[in-house]
């Protein structure tokens, strides 16, 4: 059986001779919250569209639970915001996701439950045009929540949300993916996508730039050390490292070694360098953030 | 059928909690109420047999009757109910552009000729109850000025009755297909109301006159919408010249052919909708 909920090859969506959406290959394994990343413009709302029919793409293939992307079945298997929430201003909260529910052919403990889940239910009597931007975002949610779909594919669900809204978002999404549920969700909040993500795409000018673990996207961890003297430092340290250990200048000119930090016991190495009798200047582990790796790739784009 | 039937009921539901649906529907009614009954009975009862566009007070008496309320339901249907129902069915389908919702809807799992399909039929739910308000209340006001003027109560032909409602219905249906057609077309509300508007008011008026202009247009003319809900109207009663005549009722069609236009009317507005829901893509 795939083990990939959704899937995409080559999938193309071109307004004229403008490609909003270049030859993007992804997959997202069942199970798994994967963030979808890119700057403002680089396509990641047209991919989301695509992949719930409501763009047709104009090249390539994707498939949703294994069906055509909008096709009924695969639709009523998954929940979406896409783009900020839209529902009718006139009616309630709670009689929003009643209408939304009844056309998932769901009942009305349905609505309730999901209003509960945002922690809504206090305004829920309220017409969704008296909500904040925050609580839009939150019923929102609550419909793509409606019937407990195995696919949540959520645009910027953070989007309007205060400080603390923002982590109630961050615990629901921890929580459905405890559940087992799996969640496709773009952000442009990078630490967020670092906390929870298991897996990254980055999508950047229409094209993916990149896939994988949000690991394998920072890269190794670099341990850095000055010390004196140097031969017996890197004697040391060659010891304590699987992959042994370089040394050239830094910016400043000072003689540095440099070695991969995995695995590495820094107070033990410290410890050992000490009783060889090495003045040790300063040791440091440089871990880039995933802002950084993104900052970089999409300016190198 | 299940998915349609789950639609509509919440298309239906969504739409009765709509204000926009009782103020119209009671613009509607109000009208109905103004000129089929309120104008001409002030003008009855002013005692004067000139009051009404010249017409002999009797004559306008009977006019406001119960075996005149077939004739009464379908009179305003081609110009003024026409436009009202357009109205709604536009902005029942132009508002959910501007409010986002074709999004939400069309990703919960009915389908899209299914979704619109919904709308659609919660639309005629509506309509069918409008149109049965409005039977109510003709039969009622009629009802109560005979009572007020010591006539007997003498009902109408009841196959004419229902004539007269199957008529409005094909009238009112074929203006809200219409209004579904231009909703999606123009993907918003404002320009789809008025370029329905100018229609049903004002273009196909003009077209008529350019008819008098040029030989043979007027082929073109008569089988227009507005033409042909006019001319079912005024084949089933409505007067079309005359005192009594009234807005948008016209003799060019036979009341057949009228009917079976405002049915292919109808079908080529609901296709050409369902066919651009299917099409295009939801931004």
């Amino acid at each position: 059986m795939d083990d990939n909920i959704v899937s995409t090859d080559r999938l193309t969506k071109r307004y004229g001779d403008h490609p909003a959406v270049d030859q993007v290959s992804l997959s997202v394994r069942r199970g798994e919250v994967y963030g979808f990343l890119g700057p403002n413009g680089a396509g990641k709302t047209t991919t989301l569209r695509m992949l719930l029919g409501l763009v047709r793409p104009t090249g390539g293939t994707a498939s949703v639970h294994g069906l055509a992307p909008g096709s009924p079945d695969a639709l009523r298997r998954t929940g979406s915001l896409i783009e900020g929430p839209g529902f009718f201003p006139y009616l309630s909260g709670l009689e929003n996701l009643r209408v939304i529910a009844r056309y998932r052919g769901l009942g009305r403990r349905d609505a309730d439950e999901a209003l509960e889940r945002v922690e809504l239910t206090s305004r829920g009597s309220d017409r969704f045009r008296t909500y904040s931007l925050g609580m839009k975002q939150r019923l929102g949610v609550a419909a793509a929540l409606l019937g407990r779909p195995d696919l949540l594919i959520l645009d910027e669900p953070t989007n309007g949300l205060d400080p603390a809204g923002m982590a109630s978002m961050r615990s629901l999404i921890q929580s459905l993916s405890d559940d087992g549920q799996t969640v496709l969700l773009s952000s442009h909040l990078l630490a967020e996508v670092q906390q929870f993500c298991h897996r990254v795409g980055v999508i950047v000018g229409g094209k993916m730039a990149y896939e994988g673990t949000v690991s394998e996207l920072r890269g190794s961890r670099v341990l850095r050390l000055h010390a004196d003297p140097i031969d017996r430092a890197m004697r040391v340290l060659k010891g304590a490292t699987a992959s042994g250990a370089d040394l050239a200048d830094d910016e400043d000119g000072r003689p540095t070694l440099t070695a991969d930090a995995r695995g590495v016991d820094i107070p033990a190495l410290i410890r050992e360098l000490v009783a060889e009798d090495v003045d040790v200047h300063s040791v440091s582990v440089n871990e880039r953030s995933l802002e950084e790796v993104f900052l970089t790739m999409t300016e190198a784009k | 059928m299940t998915a349609l039937l789950n639609t509509t009921r919440a298309e239906l539901r969504r739409i009765l909690l709509w204000p926009a649906t009782w103020v119209l529907g009671g613009i509607w009614i109000t009208l109905q109420l103004m000129f089929s009954y309120a104008f001409p009975f002030i003008a009855y009862r002013s005692n004067d047999p000139d009051a009404f566009q010249g017409g002999p007070s009797d004559q306008l008496l009977a006019s406001m009757l119960p075996p005149e309320a077939p004739t009464i339901m379908i009179q305003g249907t081609p110009m003024f109910g026409g436009a009202i129902v357009m109205i709604f069915a536009a902005l029942a389908v132009g508002s959910t552009y501007n409010w986002g919702t074709w999004k939400t809807t069309l990703t919960q799992g009915p389908g899209r000729l299914t979704t619109m399909g919904g709308m659609a039929a919660a639309i005629g739910v509506c309509l069918a109850g409008l149109i049965a308000i409005s039977t109510a209340v003709t039969l009622g006001m009629s009802s109560l000025i005979a009572v007020i003027e010591s006539r007997d109560i003498v009902w109408p032909d009841w196959g004419d009755l229902g004539v007269a409602v199957g008529g409005t219905g094909l009238v009112l249906g074929m203006w809200a297909a219409a209004g579904l057609f231009l909703g999606a077309l123009t993907r918003g509300p404002a320009l789809s109301v008025g370029l329905g508007l100018l229609w049903t008011l004002a273009v196909e008026n003009l077209l008529r006159g350019a008819a008098n202009l040029i030989d043979g247009f007027s082929a073109v003319t008569d089988v227009l919408p507005g033409s042909s809900a006019g001319s079912l109207a005024g084949a089933l009663g409505a007067a079309s010249s005359g005192s009594e005549a009234t807005p948008g009722v016209l003799d060019a069609l036979t009341g057949p052919t009228a009917a079976s236009l405002l049915g292919i009317y109808l079908v080529v507005f609901l296709v050409g909708t369902l066919i651009l829901i299917k099409r295009r893509d939801v931004a």
